[in-house]
């Protein structure tokens, strides 16, 4: 008896709001703050982690297709890499501030990976717009993390990353299987529930 | 003639006070976002019409989830962070 799809996307959205709060919170109190508790520096890469291991059931059960398979193995492979070395970094066993570039090699593979395995236009459901908006601003946003392999410190790039994680959570929280966007549902799509 | 209760309070105070606050309303903005939404969209709360509804439909509704991430997350991480921001605020430099 598996869950919808759409309420595994609601599961990882909350996950990821976590995610997102945690990282505003860095921002806004700093690094120096925000390390004072051990356990605390390894919140977030902690949950980042977790959720690309909760990334290969979802990969197991969830394969309506090859490429469902592709994306969501690809998804739950660089959101481990990124998450484990954000992990070492913060435990200081990873020394070089170059293994921050896996959460634009995260960001890169995710967006691609979203675009590629939505295979019907923009305003064909809900579902496919945002599979569309999610991919193009994992792309677009991947700009932010690899700045912030250079300017780490940077208060605006934190905010920015952080509010980019919070609201890859509020499209998640807004997917639907069946259900129209902004009017528009394709006859194709089904009958819409709920 | 002087006036000794004037004093001068530093800018930085002023940006650390903004800065708790700023992580104190986090959570609660989160909690209220969910309640909310599960106000404008009732029909999202199974638990209001529990009848006939699925395990799943019971266990995973998103207004609640964003409600309940936004309780988990004043707890667990806003509290303790804001009482290290102002032993931190308050320490000697």
């Amino acid at each position: 008896m598996l869950p919808h799809a759409e309420m595994v996307h609601w599961g990882f959205a909350a996950g990821i709001l976590l995610v997102g709060l945690c990282l505003l919170c860095e921002a806004i109190v700093g690094p120096e703050v925000w390390r004072m508790r051990p356990w605390r520096k390894y919140l977030w890469p902690g949950i980042a982690f977790g959720l690309g291991v909760c990334l290969w059931p979802v990969m197991a059960f969830f394969t309506n297709s090859s490429i469902h398979m592709y994306a969501h193995g690809s998804w739950a492979e660089v959101l481990m890499l990124a998450g484990g070395a954000e992990l070492g970094l913060v435990h200081g066993r990873l020394k070089s501030p170059l293994w921050r570039l896996t959460w634009p090699l995260a960001f890169a593979v995710t967006g691609i990976a979203f675009i590629v395995h939505e295979q019907n236009p923009w305003f064909f459901a809900r579902s496919a717009f945002l599979h569309h908006l999610l991919g193009w601003t994992f792309l677009v946003g991947a700009v932010i993390p690899l700045a912030l392999v250079w300017r780490p410190r940077s208060t605006v790039l934190q905010a920015g990353f952080a509010l980019t994680i919070v609201a890859v959570s509020v499209m998640l929280f807004a997917d639907r299987d069946v259900a129209p966007v902004f009017g528009h549902l394709s006859q194709l799509a089904g009958p819409q529930h709920r | 003639m002087e006036t000794p209760i004037v004093r001068h309070i530093p800018a930085t105070a002023v940006t650390r006070t903004t800065r708790a606050r700023v992580v104190s309303l986090l959570g609660p903005t989160t909690v209220a976002s969910g309640l909310i939404w599960g106000i404008l969209q009732p029909w999202r709360l199974t638990l209001l019409h529990p009848r006939g509804q699925g395990l799943w439909w019971l266990l995973i509704e998103p207004p609640l989830l964003v409600a309940v991430a936004g309780v988990i997350f004043a707890l667990v991480v806003a509290r303790p962070l804001l009482t290290d921001l102002e032993a931190h605020d308050a320490s000697p430099r």
